[in-house]
């Protein structure tokens, strides 16, 4: 079911009203079967993989709760005895207990999110591969079943597990509870991933009927499908044509394509985010922002803390910081300072950490080099801006006025957007050849006096890029409003204002959406992920 | 707390009003396609018809109710649209038999080659015009194509939003309300493209009329059967390949009026007989009749009517007689106009 079907909208109405007609004990259990009933529109045979990872999860996080009470348990009626060497030791191995049912379930859950996202990526090259040598025979590629959001909930998921391993957050003794911590529709789709320990006690908590809130998330929604059906789903028609014909669209058309897929993808990602949250909201529960005004980065770093945010915080605290401290980490460390000096050696472990990190990332957006080779540029660039930083500092210091004044933040906001823009485009062409070829025909054709003509073979007329203008400078003022103060919560007391604003929005959405009869229901962009 | 209740229920108010509002600009006015405007003149007729004719194009195009009265006094009405499909044909009859019982339905069995639904666009021209009803539910369900949705029906905005940015100054003139572009459903055209080459016919591999086809044209009969009234099968003259009429159809339409005691009446081998001319009588080269050869068809027919199914003359009926001399006056000025612009 499609967030921007009708079937969509009637359930979410269906859902609000009994949500707050049924006893309050049961908002939790409706949820529950919500979500199901959502996620059964996927197939069923999704069905069945949420269904085992939640089982799994639930066995694996009980195993290690149990493993934490026991020894809880027998310290406290050993304490007198034992000394403090035994204690340690007795945890520790009772940690590596703990440990072995944790790689149990990561193995089973990254096994499975392995074999169907990864399979076909892993023989085509390996066909490749053999091919090179001059074997005949190729492996089969399968075309595997990847259910719907499987990225989101089975990070979700091994989220949990780690978690509970690390005593952050308590196993779920109700496997229905868990089953809707890792099924809850609004966020199945495209995250954000959430932690247990700030959502699932919301989940299951009664919440009485708040006007406030309730209105909040209807508005947030409609802001939502408003970037959604006006902005996004408007420029994938041009963007279907750059990618394409991508042969005759190049030169000044691939910064073209550049600068569209950023609004789009900002458009779709956030607007998907708004409406996921929004449903939240209007249920009374508050997921954690995804976004926090990534275009307006002045760095890399920066704008990786600003964009998907879940997604980068799961891959800091459940990836970089263990890599970056486990064992053959610390003895690279101590060798690699040994053999060529701290001020080097001591890097190698976090630039390590850091590209497998990017490399892993890279992978989960998607099964192919475009976006492996996505993942390690932004590393790169990452790990030279960290390089160049003491020139900067040096820069800064020699020129205050300068790169403390305002323009000097917007060029570096611009050279942030338009850099990650540049990178991001791997996204949409596809074949990493092919996007190089296109970047570097911005430096070698040049048909700029050709752009007003081509720009109106994109399948998009004058009154559709006019829309597309208006939507994104809407876009663009709504969101530097909001970097500055809540908008909803000042609307809320200006009743005439806020309804006014409610019903453009409503009718801009109605008249200028591009939804329905002639357009392409698309999913949105993260769905794939 | 009752200030924020009453502006809500003023904002709502305002807001739905502004909505049909944009909803009766942005739906189309059919003023270069007025096929599509067909299905929702009949309203402002309804009632006080002896004879309705149903079905396509070939209806709309060749049966002209003015020539009928004048040469007959047959009160009849023609409820076609383009492409108009035979579940389309049934819901409309159901729809139409809620406003007047006709001594006669006509239907015209072309329409029975389709089984399935066809044309988004064909579907919104049928149906759209059509007052609600559980008729038009149930012709928006069974004529649905995989690509529409219901709710496009219930809320038309959602269907033509797009239009917004393609109006033209008929969707703002005609934004309540359309002069009529029929003469009691029939589609005038007055130009002429002859029909130079008999065209030979498509090989089809399978000369067998969809089953669903048949149940409705079934149905369409036991409806007739229960309202007592007198269903007459019929197949306008063609001689186009685009439009042919295979020997197979024919021979299980044959088939079917036999068998249920039904009239039927092939017009295409009768073309000689009913006077038409190919070089002159037709505006698409043999697809569809122009004007002229609908009237000497509507002549044709008419006598059949009167003879063999005793329609009734009604231009004793005064008032019935003063609607219809204003109707036909409207139509000889609507032919000479046509002519005039056609020159």
């Amino acid at each position: 079911m499609l967030f921007t079907s009708y079937g969509f909208i009637a359930f979410l109405a269906v859902l609000f009203l009994a949500y707050y007609l049924v006893l309050r004990k049961w908002q939790w259990g409706l949820l529950l079967a919500a979500s199901y009933f959502f996620y059964a529109f996927a197939g069923l045979d999704c069905l069945i993989f949420i269904f085992l990872t939640t089982a799994s999860a639930y066995v694996i996080a009980r195993l290690m709760d149990r493993g934490h009470r026991k020894e809880a348990e027998f310290l406290d009626q050993h304490r007198a005895e034992m000394e403090k060497e035994e204690r340690k030791k007795y945890k520790a191995t009772q940690k590596k207990k703990r440990f072995r049912i944790l790689l149990l379930g990561l193995v089973l859950l990254f096994g499975v999110l392995a074999v169907l996202k990864y399979t076909g990526f892993a023989l085509l090259n390996l066909n490749a591969l053999l091919g090179a040598f001059g074997a005949e025979k190729a492996f089969s590629v399968p075309d595997l079943l990847l259910p719907m959001g499987i990225s989101f909930y089975i990070f979700q998921t091994t989220g949990y597990l780690i978690d509970v391993y690390r005593a952050k957050t308590v196993a779920e003794k109700n496997p229905a509870r868990l089953a809707l911590f890792v099924s809850f529709f609004p966020q199945l789709v495209q995250g954000p991933i959430s932690r247990h320990s700030d959502l699932a006690a919301q989940l299951y908590a009664p919440h009485d009927f708040d006007r406030r809130g309730f209105t909040s998330g209807i508005q947030r929604i409609l802001w939502g499908y408003f970037k959604k059906l006006v902005i996004a789903d408007r420029i994938l028609v041009a963007m279907r044509v750059l990618v394409e014909s991508a042969e005759s669209y190049r030169g000044v058309y691939v910064l073209l394509l550049i600068l569209l897929y950023s609004a789009q993808i900002y458009a779709d990602f956030t607007g998907g985010m708004d409406i996921t949250i929004g449903i939240a909201e209007s249920l009374g529960i508050r997921l954690k922002e995804n976004f926090k005004h990534p275009f307006s980065s002045k760095s890399t770093k920066e704008y990786w803390n600003r964009w998907h945010i879940t997604m980068g915080s799961w891959f800091t605290d459940y990836v970089f910081y263990p890599l970056s401290v486990c064992r053959p980490m610390m003895k690279l460390s101590t060798f690699s300072r040994r053999v060529l000096g701290a001020k080097i050696g001591k890097r190698i472990p976090v630039y390590l950490a850091t590209v497998v990190t990017w490399f892993l990332t890279g992978l989960w957006h998607g099964a192919g080099w475009n976006f492996i080779v996505w993942g390690l540029l932004n590393c790169l660039v990452i790990l030279v801006s960290q390089e160049l930083e003491p020139l900067y500092a040096k820069f800064r210091k020699s020129a205050p006025r300068l790169t403390s004044s305002w323009g000097y933040g917007k060029f570096m906001a611009v050279r942030t957007f338009l850099l990650m823009g540049l990178i991001r485009s791997l996204d949409c062409y596809r074949d990493v050849g092919l996007t190089f070829r296109q970047w570097g025909s911005m430096l070698t054709v040049w048909n700029v006096g050709d752009f007003s003509r081509g720009v109106m073979t994109l399948g998009l007329d004058l009154a559709d890029w006019i829309i597309l203008l208006v939507g994104c400078l809407v876009m663009a003022v709504v969101a530097s409003i909001t970097a500055k103060t809540d908008l909803r919560e000042r609307l809320y007391d200006k009743p005439i204002l806020s309804w006014v604003i409610f019903g453009t929005l409503l009718i801009a959405i109605l008249l200028f959406g591009a939804y329905g009869v002639g357009y392409d229901a698309s999913q949105f962009i993260y769905n794939q992920f | 707390m009752k200030k924020r209740i009453l502006i809500a229920v003023c904002a709502i108010l305002l807001l739905s009003v502004l909505l049909g509002l944009l909803q009766a600009l942005v739906v189309p006015k059919y003023r270069e396609n007025p096929e599509g405007a067909l299905t929702e003149e009949y309203y402002a007729q309804a009632g006080g018809h002896d004879v309705l004719f149903i079905g396509d194009c070939e209806v709309y195009e060749s049966i002209v109710p003015a020539i009928l009265w004048e040469e007959y006094g047959i009160s009849s009405y023609v409820r076609g649209s383009g492409q108009q499909l035979v579940w389309q044909s049934y819901y409309l009859l159901e729809d139409s038999l809620r406003y007047e019982k006709p001594q006669a339905v006509v239907f015209n069995v072309l329409a029975l080659k389709y089984g399935t639904p066809q044309s988004e666009a064909f579907n919104r021209m049928t149906i759209d015009g059509m007052k609600w009803s559980s008729s038009k539910v149930n012709s928006i369900r069974a004529s649905m194509t995989e690509e529409e949705s219901f709710v496009d029906y219930l809320f038309p905005l959602l269907r033509f939003h797009s239009r917004i940015t393609d109006l033209s100054a008929d969707d703002f003139r005609y934004i309540f309300d359309a002069p009529a572009v029929s003469q009691s459903g029939y589609l005038m055209q007055t130009g002429i493209a002859p029909m130079t080459e008999v065209q030979r016919p498509p090989r089809t591999l399978d000369e067998t009329l969809p089953e669903t086809a048949m149940d409705y044209l079934e149905k369409m009969r036991v409806l007739c059967e229960k309202n007592g009234v007198e269903l007459i099968l019929m197949k306008a003259p063609t001689n186009s390949w685009a439009y042919w009429w295979y020997d197979g159809w024919e021979e299980q339409i044959v088939d079917y009026a036999e068998e249920k005691q039904v009239s039927y009446y092939n017009f295409i081998p009768l073309c000689d007989e009913i006077g038409i001319d190919w070089t002159t009588d037709t505006y698409d080269e043999g697809v569809h009749l122009n004007v002229y050869g609908a009237e000497k068809l509507s002549k044709y027919f008419g006598n059949i009517l009167v003879k063999d199914h005793a329609i009734s003359d009604r231009r004793s009926d005064a008032e019935l007689a003063a609607r219809w001399n204003a109707l036909l006056c409207s139509y000889y000025e609507q032919k000479k106009e046509k002519e005039g612009a056609e020159e």
